[in-house]
Parts: structure tokens; sequence; C-alpha cells
């Protein structure tokens, strides 16, 4: 695309936002030069995984080539290095999301461990029989099933705040929903398969009103907008390394300090513990006590990278850059005959859900690859969205910080050649 | 269009999932089955009029992509006036169409009109879109009472 791009984008009645070089910020992510079946390859897939600048991959190689050793074990030096590389990383992605202190971030797997271990430790010593777990009609299924889970074990229910048909929750039900009953809510910060944002601060305020805590799935927000829990409120926060063009295999999740010391272990192993003897085991403080066994080192340390690449190119006009591009695509794919758009609200991240009449999502997926255009087709693990707007799929583009308007219009054209050939 | 796309997409299939042949509840429909694929959600329910080991009528209802629709509804022309054993012949050697089993290569000539399908092999994330159908027909020749997967 960067070859052509300048030229192409001269021709745009409005050019996105200048101090943001496109260009050059392409150049930094290897994978754009792919070709896909003959085709440049037109990356719309950020909301499944993003991909990674040279920044990330270079760290993850000199880490491996020069200080890779276990950690918080070794007296030798490599150890140290290793050790003190982990902890700037989750120091890193303290600053990131406005945590206060390291000791609230807890290095997990991804977003959806982040949740199974606040469902299986707080959740599992505060939700009882007939208690309530508060989700949202916009859930993926990782913010579904570890509730699930807890609720059959402990004879609870789970509620669901409802949403409309542009893809906003309710917030009047949601305050009705909110019981005596109420123990948590988990909450998405952006809808993965409509772009919705929520209004978490103000849903954090209610709950609170309650004295009722909230979790909050960032998966797809950390990348895409200013995260500040101190800000939102929130009791928990979970996002995954690689949706913010880090390595996969690492993610993070915050808990308010007093919550964490609260908690019992999640897993146990190594690392957790203060003291083993077979009569019994002393755990370690917040947050070793949720980190057992060998976690992702490098993986940490390259999502400390890829924190670092964005905070340096600025979320503020990351997140105007890609707002330029929801608004072109909303208009060029909503002006479009035959093409639906799935998830209209006013406050959207840049994710654009379609279907195209007498298409399956499939059919437009497999089509659109041919065309070098790699989008999402299915449910997106977000079954009750599409059953709430009566579909089986639908079609899913979503942007990153390195994608251009003239993506774009690859995309419509594509759009233009699977309802040519299944006109 | 490149060309294993249009190999995907011919004309005999595009057709089928314009216009899906037998989608309906054969009359004195005696077995059905549901099929499900979790990947893309599509559903599907085949009815079958079954008298002794043969298959009198067979319909389906349910949407589903373009390969899917167009499996089922070809399906049902295929395996009207078989015997069960037939029909479980059938297919096998379609699946090995599919999965690009090196016998099949050229598609063996009792698949008729199936040999379609062959684009498939291509796409192997699309196997299961062409043989959701099929797998269902088979769970309703057991009346297995749970919705089959396929996965």
């Amino acid at each position: 695309m960067s070859a052509s791009g300048g030229q192409a984008r001269a021709g745009l009645p409005i050019s996105p936002p200048t101090a943001y070089d496109l260009d050059r910020i392409r150049e930094e992510f290897p994978i754009l030069k792919q070709s896909i079946h003959g085709k440049p390859l037109v990356y719309l897939d950020n909301a499944a995984s993003t991909q990674k600048p040279r920044a990330v991959i270079g760290t993850l190689s000199r880490f491996y080539a020069t200080e890779y050793a276990n950690i918080h074990r070794g007296v030798h030096l490599l150890s140290e290095l290793a050790t003190a590389a982990y902890e700037a990383a989750r120091g890193k992605v303290a600053r990131f999301i406005g945590a206060r202190d390291t000791r609230e971030i807890v290095f997990v797997r991804g977003t959806t461990e982040g949740i199974n271990l606040v469902a299986q430790t707080y959740g599992r010593s505060h939700v009882g029989p007939g208690d309530e777990v508060l989700l949202t009609a916009m859930e993926h299924h990782s913010n579904i099933v570890p509730w699930q889970l807890l609720c059959e074990e402990k004879d609870a229910r789970i509620r669901v705040v409802p949403m409309s048909d542009a893809g906003e929750l309710d917030l009047d039900a949601y305050d009705k929903l909110l019981g005596p009953r109420t123990r948590i809510v988990a909450v998405t910060h952006v809808s993965n398969a409509l772009g919705t944002k929520n209004p978490i601060r103000l849903m954090v305020e209610m709950a609170h009103a309650r004295g009722i805590p909230v979790l909050v799935d960032g998966a797809q927000a950390a990348a895409h907008s200013v995260v500040d829990v101190r800000e939102l409120g929130c009791d928990f926060y979970a996002f995954s390394g690689h949706k913010v063009y880090g390595p996969s295999g690492v993610g993070a999740l915050y808990g308010k300090l007093a919550h964490l010391e609260a908690m019992p272990p999640y897993q146990g192993g190594g690392e957790m513990i203060r003291r083993v003897s077979f009569e019994g085991t002393t755990y370690a403080d917040p947050p070793q006590r949720f980190e057992a066994g060998t976690p992702s080192i490098a993986g940490a340390v390259g999502l400390g990278a890829s924190i670092d690449y964005i905070s340096n190119l600025g979320r503020e006009a990351i997140a105007a850059h890609e707002q330029d591009l929801l608004e072109y695509a909303a208009l060029r794919l909503g002006s479009m005959s035959g093409v639906q758009l799935i998830g209209t609200a006013r406050e959207k991240a840049a994710v654009i859900s379609f279907v195209i009449d007498g298409v399956h999502a499939h059919d437009v997926g497999t089509v659109l690859d041919h065309e070098g255009i790699a989008i999402r087709a299915g449910h997106h693990c977000a079954q009750p969205v599409m059953d709430r707007f009566g579909v089986p799929a639908t079609a899913r583009a979503s942007f990153a910080l390195y994608n251009t308007r003239e993506e774009v219009d690859v995309l419509v054209r594509g759009i233009e050649k699977v309802q040519e050939m299944f006109a | 269009m490149t060309s294993d796309l249009r190999d995907l997409y011919q004309e005999q299939i595009l057709d089928h999932s314009r216009a899906p042949r037998n989608r309906r509840i054969p009359e004195g429909a005696n077995r059905r089955a549901e099929g499900y694929n979790p990947l893309c959600g599509d559903k599907i329910t085949v009815h079958l009029r079954v008298e002794g080991e043969v298959v009198k009528d067979v319909g389906f209802e349910g949407t589903g992509c373009a390969i899917s629709t167009a499996s089922a509804s070809m399906m049902t022309e295929s395996l009207k006036g078989k015997t069960l054993a037939e029909a479980e012949a059938l297919f096998g050697r379609f699946h090995d169409l599919l999965t690009g089993k090196p016998a099949a290569k050229s598609a063996s000539p009792e698949l008729g009109k199936l040999a379609v399908f062959s684009g498939v092999r291509e796409f192997p994330i699309r196997v299961k879109c062409a043989t959701l159908a099929w797998h269902t027909v088979r769970a309703a020749f057991d009346q297995k009472p749970e919705p089959v997967t396929t996965e």
C-alpha cells in the first residue's frame, strides 16, 4: 500500500491528521509488505489480533539473544537482568493504564485468563447461592463463560443488561438490575462485535453507589484509546498483549490493591508462595501470589516494548487517526446498497460489522481474502450479540493505527466484487 | 476473480445456493436431525422419509453460506432413491473428494454432479461447510436425538 498510498491519498477530499506519518508507521510493520493471493495485504482483522512493529520483534530477539534467564530466583547476572526487564515491563503496564502501584498489575496469558482469575478468586469468595453476576448483552464469550462456570458452582445466576438496536446499553435497565444480590458487574469497555464504547465511568459510579465492584474487559480498548483505571474507577481491568501490538500469550490484569491483597491464590505453584511445607503454605503478596509458575517472561518484555511504541506515537493521535478511518469507512460502507451496518452506537471504536444482503459472512470473507483483504467473518465469539441482531454471523472490518483510507477503498471494491459474484 | 476462487464458487454451486432445491419438510417424513457448525453458527435441519432401507424423500431447512446451502441442496437431489448403505458410500467418496485423498483426485463417476465441490479441497476451512448437511443426514439415519456438530 505504501508505494501507491501517497498518490491515491492526494485525491481525497479531507486528508487524515497531518502530523501522523502513516507511511513511516507502516514501514515499522514488516508483515504489511506481504502479498496475499498476489494482492497487497489489507489487514483489517485488528480486533482479532494486531500486527507487530519492529520495536517489538527486535526486543524479543534481543532479549532472547542477550538477557534471557528465568526470573526471581537466580543469583546469577542473567537472571537479574531478566528479572529487571520483566519488572520494568510491569511498571510500563501500570503507567499505560494509570495504575498507582505496580503491585496492582498481574501478568496473565491474556484477557481471558484475567477474567477467569477474578471469577475463580474474587468471585468464588464473594458469590454465593442466590447471588447475581451482572453482565451485558454485548459481552465476548470470554466475559460470559467464566461467570457461568462460577454461577453453576455457586448456584448463583447471571443477569444481563440489554442493549438497543444501535448496540448501546440500556442504562435504565442497568440501574434496575443493580440489586441487593448483585455481587459483581463484568462489562466490556469496547464491544468486539459492534465497536460500541461503553460509558464505563458512569457504570462504575452507579455500581459503586450500591457497593458493587466492576470488572472491565479491556481487550478491545487498550490499544485504541487512553485508558486510565483510576479515572474509570473500576475494580479490575484486563487486557491482552497481542491486541496492543505486543506478543500473544501475555496480558495484564489490573486489580485494586485492597482486592488483590484479600483474594486467595488462583493457581498453585512456584513463584506464588512465601513458604511451603507439607503441613501448609503461606502465599506471596500480590502480584506474585497470582503468578504461579514461570510466566511469559519475554512476552511481558515484548509487551513493554509495544507499550513504549504506542506511547511514543501518542494514544490521542492514534485514536484520532482511527476515528477518521471509522468515519470514512462508515460513510463509504453505509452508503453501499445491499450493505447493512450492525452496531451504530454514537460512541464507537474503529470496528465495522456488516452484512451483505443475500451473502453469508463466510463467503464474504473468502472472496475478500482473495482480494488480499483480511477480515473476520463469523460470530466473533459473541453469539448472544448475533442472536440479538437476528443474524447467524457478520463480516467485520476492524482498524488499527497503520490502516489507511485507501485500504477502506480497497474494501469497498472488494465488497462490490462479492455483490457481483453472488448477485 | 482468481481461478481457484472460481473453482470454489462454480456456477452450479452458486445456482444451488441462490435457489436451493428441496428446502422443505417432505410429506410423511419419519426421520430428522439437526446439524450445527459452531465455527460460523450455521444450523441445518434435515428431514427424511425412509421406507425399508431406501431414502424415498429428503428435504432440509436452515440457511448457511453458499457452500453449505448448495451442498445441502445437491445432497438432497443425490440421495433420493438411494439405500442407506449407498448413501453412506457416497458420503465417503464426497469426503475424499473434499479432503483431497489422492485416490479421489479425479472425481469418481458415482459422485456425478457432486464433483463440482472439488474446488473446496483448496479451502480446508470450508470443508466443514460442505459436509455439514451430510453429517446431519447420517445422524438422521441413526435418529440421533442431539444436534450433531462439525467439530
